[in-house]
């Protein structure tokens, strides 16, 4: 065991090596997720204090982001925004993943008519422009931050399904699933403890994708006015504020969401990117 | 069988296995509907203002008595004959308000395309030829950060440049300045129409205000067709036809134009069909920034106010113009490819 990690690290090392950009991108998603936890007890100010006596303030030493139309610190706010951003990402995500996962994995191994029915539901949500469809369900479910996460992680679910119907299809008759079905492995228990983990890694890197993914989309939404309401924190809904400002030249009110907005998933990418190089059996030499 | 009657065959083909898609769009969008919040002979008929008997009177009219089965093959008859409900904002028939302002969006997004087609394909090609050099990793990095801006962000960060710091873009609302005078309403599309009226200044000054959003749209996805077209110029021109081609003599450019090119334009197409479902979709967020009057602002003033039948309408409508182009798209691929015809 210990040589398979140790080549495993070797072998990550390697591509960290090669590819620093992916050290980055891992430190970055690291310190994201550390002030989305601990941000809140970080910043100077008070995220949803208003003080109108300093309404539409540049960037100063004293607000380094400036100040929005309430006077409200945006440096503050958009740290203290990266918890919610992060929470209906990670959840919506998460949400998509367990459920297209189990899904695609049954619909590939059982085949037939479950799996007939399950490409056709595919089809038919891809037959919507994915942020519309997300509109809509948001329409449907009501506008709450709740349904922000259950769109998007809906419009995230025919990525999954297919994903895991394709690589569980092509294993379903290998050698090692015939023996764990010889050894009186229940179809259930050889799916969950045979087929999913094996798929897992290939999984992580479409999770990491469809993270920055995710974030653009709830941001989006929340931009257009749906899911989640002021004064709340959120990157998508500064922006939208911060928007009726831009044409008499008050910039930073986007500027610093935006930016986080911009850096959250290019982070998610990079690491992606970088994951896939690690996991590829192609680049392993 | 000459090329042309084997590409109609194939789209026929294509046109009817769409039909299964389109369906499903339609029994989703119903299945949407019908989990709403409130009762839908509200939403879709009387207003919230109704007292019981009038909404007791649409529900019966609305036929939402009925079992579900029944109700969806009325939904359907209803969505086949054009009847989509009335806005409750705007007074009309959805249908006639989407027909107004169908010309306004479709004008937006095919504007992004071409301007998205026209500067990411070369781009791509040029990265291709100069593999490694600044120009490829320039090009590759502007891949990896262009995904990542947001719709609504580059559009404001593009108005605060050339607006308020240049001062060269018009005022970033709306399709024509609200003094100006508009052309006579001939095919909705305000370029079409004050060239066709020959008003040139008017052309200019309509171009003036589609520039800006149509960039913000074209910048979204400039970066997933110019990687594309990068990875699939790189394996054709690293391909043995190439080579072969390149032995004989042949002229540079007609071994990367008509050789190379043709092969690598197939991937690219694949993903234009992905390319325009984001396209659709970033049209609300551009819409919005841009108080652009086209169909997905409309859709969301209805969706803010609880408005629901232009909703629907909305939803419908993209699904069927998203099908529409897939299959536009599938024209195109056996057009350039015509192994794809021959069976």
């Amino acid at each position: 065991m210990s040589t398979t990690s140790y080549s495993t690290l070797a072998h990550i090392g390697w591509v960290l090596r090669g590819n620093p950009l992916t050290a980055v991108a891992a430190a970055g998603v690291a310190i994201l997720c550390l002030l989305a936890a601990v941000g809140p007890y970080l910043v100077p100010y008070d995220p949803i204090a208003s003080n109108v006596a300093i309404a539409l303030q540049a960037p100063s030493a004293a607000h380094w982001a400036g100040t929005d139309q309430l006077g409200r610190d945006v440096f503050s706010r958009t740290i203290v925004a990266a918890r919610l951003d992060l929470i209906i990402a990670a959840s919506a995500v998460s949400l998509s993943f367990v459920i297209g996962a189990v899904v695609g994995s049954i619909s590939g191994y059982v085949g037939g008519r479950l799996d007939q029915i399950v490409g056709r539901f595919v089809d038919v949500l891809m037959a919507f422009p994915l942020f519309v469809l997300a509109m809509a369900l948001v329409a449907a479910l009501g506008n709450r931050v709740e349904n922000i996460v259950i769109a998007t992680a809906f419009i995230n679910l025919p990525f999954y399904i297919r994903f895991a119907r394709a690589e569980v299809n092509v294993r379903r008759n290998a050698g090692w699933v015939e023996s764990a079905r010889a050894c009186g492995d229940s179809h259930l228990s050889v799916i969950l403890r045979f087929l999913l983990p094996n798929i897992l890694p290939a999984m992580a890197v479409q999770i990491s994708l469809n993270l920055g993914w995710a974030v653009l989309n709830a941001a989006g939404l929340s931009f257009i006015g749906l899911g989640v309401r002021q004064p709340t924190p959120e990157w998508g809904i500064m922006v939208a504020e911060g928007a009726r400002f831009i044409s008499t030249g008050n910039w930073w009110l986007v500027a610093c969401p935006g930016f986080a907005l911009m850096i959250t998933v290019l982070f998610f990418n990079l690491l992606g990117d970088g994951l896939r190089d690690i996991l590829d059996p192609r680049m392993r030499t | 069988m000459g090329l042309f009657e084997i590409t109609m065959r194939r789209v026929g083909r294509r046109f009817v296995s769409s039909i299964p898609a389109l369906l499903g769009v339609l029994v989703f969008t119903f299945l949407l509907m019908r989990v709403l919040p409130g009762d839908p002979a509200v939403f879709f008929g009387a207003g919230t203002n109704a007292g019981q008997a009038e909404i007791e009177q649409v529900r019966k009219q609305m036929g939402l008595d009925k079992p579900i089965p029944q109700q969806l093959l009325l939904y359907l008859k209803d969505v086949a004959s054009g009847k989509l409900g009335n806005s409750m904002t705007t007074g009309q028939p959805v249908l006639a308000d989407i027909k107004q302002r169908l010309p306004a969006s479709l004008e937006l997004t095919f504007t992004a395309l071409l301007i998205a087609l026209v500067s990411a394909v070369p781009l791509g090609i040029w990265a291709a030829l100069k593999a490694g050099s600044l120009i490829d990793h320039a090009v590759r990095m502007f891949c990896v950060v262009g995904v990542c801006v947001p719709t609504f962000v580059s559009g404001l960060v593009l108005i605060y440049v050339f607006y308020y710091m240049l001062g060269i873009a018009p005022d970033p609302t709306g399709r024509l300045d609200v003094f100006a005078s508009t052309p006579p309403n001939i095919t909705g599309f305000l370029l079409i129409d004050f060239l066709i009226v020959g008003d040139m200044s008017g052309w200019w000054a309509s171009a003036k205000q589609l520039i800006l959003p149509a960039l913000t749209m074209a910048l979204f996805v400039l970066a997933p067709i110019a990687r594309i077209t990068r990875a699939s110029m790189l394996a054709a021109l690293g391909s043995e036809f190439v080579r072969t081609a390149r032995s004989l003599g042949l002229s540079s450019w007609r071994i990367v134009i008509t050789y190379a090119l043709r092969n690598a334009v197939l991937p690219v197409l694949t993903i234009l069909g992905i390319v325009f479902s984001t396209m659709l979709g970033a049209n609300v967020l551009v819409e919005k920034v841009f108080s652009w009057p086209g169909v997905a602002s409309y859709a969301l003033n209805a969706l803010l106010s609880s408005d629901y039948a232009p909703v629907q309408g909305f939803v419908l409508l993209m699904a069927a113009i998203f099908v529409f182009a897939n299959l536009l798209i599938d024209i195109l691929y056996s057009i350039s490819d015509p192994r794809i015809s021959i069976e």
